[in-house]
């Protein structure tokens, strides 16, 4: 780097996350699925050792991909690469930094390594995407030093129903706190958990301070223009893609409604055969104790 | 005098709010036809792969080529001045340059997000400096005789202009400072 150049600025880390707007993000597990997703138009992928579905599916827990997994993402593409770590295991994030990531999840889908405290992310030069349901929360981890907000969802469903409810609840919460007066934002910072100076900040913008991507349930391409017409900057796809009968198709049909998202001659064109979608989980046969979208402080 | 941005994926909305800011009058463009009465065009920061795409599923290369032909200013930031190049070093398999500019770009130059960084630059004509916010940025290795370069950092070429052309492989849009996008308006759309 050359003369009075700085890195890891608030500005570089949101950024970054400003040109992945209207994107895609799709969850990889091996090389091979990260060149995929790129040649589909994806505008990132995300590392991890199994997609949302298949942690489900297996119990245990979940971690942090193998480094050698994550080298071979990093090397196979030409996009940027996010890898998610355990919520609060700064060490994970630390090896994530090490391995030169674009950005690290900080994410409910994994098992959580500390039950009180996120990690904090005012230490990295690499920047954090967050999972939220509520306002409160995305100040919370924007608070921490998180440079982007996702709304959960139930990750490894296929059902968007939790999608819609953590958007909608963000946004009318922003319109709340936006619309109340300037005397009662003290108590409106104790109601949410929320820093001041943040609340402050939705107050005068009306908006969250960083990009808001939608994520966690999202397996059609009209799921993928709903949210977007709901007022998100872009979405998260996890197992839609790769547990659907054909991926490539599937997960360029998602990349183009993202873009059109307000055009439905185009969105009924894409959605036309893409094959089997991924097998559907209705949120109230999950017990409680297993949905994610409840990790995170 | 109208511009567009091309609103296919990344940063089209921070250069709509800029110009809305300069008074003029600005239109996101997601389909060829809305092309047809822009006098001048901005290819916005984004993935550049992720547009080059789109841009071909949706015939954008021959729209804009044809509407450059007939007179249309074009600037491209970060992704959209690899994408307005004659050259694209690093390619992906599938990704083609429009060719509009005498550049030779290289995609990702200065590695990967932990480099990116912001600075002051000395842009011509713009007088105090400017803060350049450059993200995975990519790199003009090399331009055609009739270029002129606007600013260099670290002695590498981030700003050029070729004619009715302009490339910044930094982001304007994202620092609040109106300064390139007002050149644009006045010195590269209103000169045609």
């Amino acid at each position: 780097m050359s003369d009075n150049a700085t890195t890891g600025t608030l500005r570089v880390k949101t950024g970054l996350a400003e040109m992945l707007k209207g994107g895609v993000i799709m969850d990889v597990v091996t090389a091979e699925q990260a060149r995929i997703a790129e040649d589909a138009g994806a505008v990132a992928v995300m590392s991890l050792e199994r997609v949302p579905a298949d942690i489900r599916a297996a119990g245990g827990v979940a971690r942090m991909a193998d480094p050698t997994i994550v080298d071979q993402i990093v090397g196979a593409v030409s996009i940027p690469v996010m890898a998610k770590c355990r919520i609060g295991h700064f060490v994970e994030a630390q090896i994530l930094q090490s391995l030169g990531v674009d950005y690290i999840d900080e994410s409910e889908v994994l098992t959580p390594a500390d039950e009180e405290h996120h990690v904090n992310k005012w230490d990295f030069t690499v920047p954090f995407v967050c999972g939220a349901r509520n306002l409160g929360e995305a100040l919370r981890r924007i608070g921490e030093g998180a440079a982007m907000i996702r709304t959960k969802g139930e990750p490894g469903t296929g059902n968007v129903v939790e999608a819609v409810r953590h958007m909608r609840t963000m946004l009318e919460e922003i319109a709340w706190v936006a619309g109340v007066r300037e005397e009662q934002l003290f108590t409106v910072a104790k109601d949410l958990q929320a820093p001041y100076d943040l609340v402050k900040w939705v107050h005068d913008n009306g908006t969250l301070p960083v990009v808001n991507f939608s994520a966690g349930g999202i397996a059609t391409p009209a799921d993928a223009a709903l949210m977007m017409q709901l007022g998100c900057d872009g979405v998260f796809v996890g197992s839609g893609i790769f547990k659907s009968g054909d991926p490539i198709k599937r997960a360029k049909a998602i990349v183009e409604a993202t873009t059109h998202f307000e055009d439905a001659d185009i969105i009924a064109r894409v959605s036309r055969d893409l094959g089997e979608a991924m097998v559907g989980i209705n949120i109230s046969d999950i017990p409680d104790a297993e949905r994610m979208q409840e990790r995170g402080w | 005098m109208r511009v567009g941005v091309l609103a296919l994926q990344g940063a089209f909305r921070e250069h709509i709010l800029a110009f809305e800011a300069l008074g003029a009058s600005v239109r996101a463009v997601r389909l060829p036809a809305q092309l047809d009465d822009t006098d001048g065009l901005v290819i916005p920061g984004g993935e550049s792969t992720a547009i080059a795409k789109l841009m071909r599923t949706y015939g954008f290369y021959e729209a804009v080529r044809a509407r450059h032909a007939d007179g249309m200013a074009v600037w491209g930031t970060c992704a959209g001045a690899i994408l307005i190049a004659s050259d694209i070093v690093d390619a992906s398999s599938d990704q083609e340059p429009l060719g509009l500019m005498h550049s030779v770009v290289r995609r990702n130059a200065y590695g990967r997000q932990v480099d990116s960084f912001e600075t002051d630059l000395d842009i011509a004509h713009l007088g105090e400096p400017f803060r350049g916010v450059f993200i995975r940025a990519p790199l003009i290795e090399s331009v055609g005789e009739d270029i002129e370069v606007l600013a260099r950092h670290g002695g590498l070429i981030v700003a050029v202009r070729e004619g009715d052309l302009l490339a910044t492989t930094f982001h304007p849009e994202l620092t609040g400072d109106l300064r390139v996008h007002r050149y644009f308006l006045d010195r590269v759309v209103g000169a045609r």
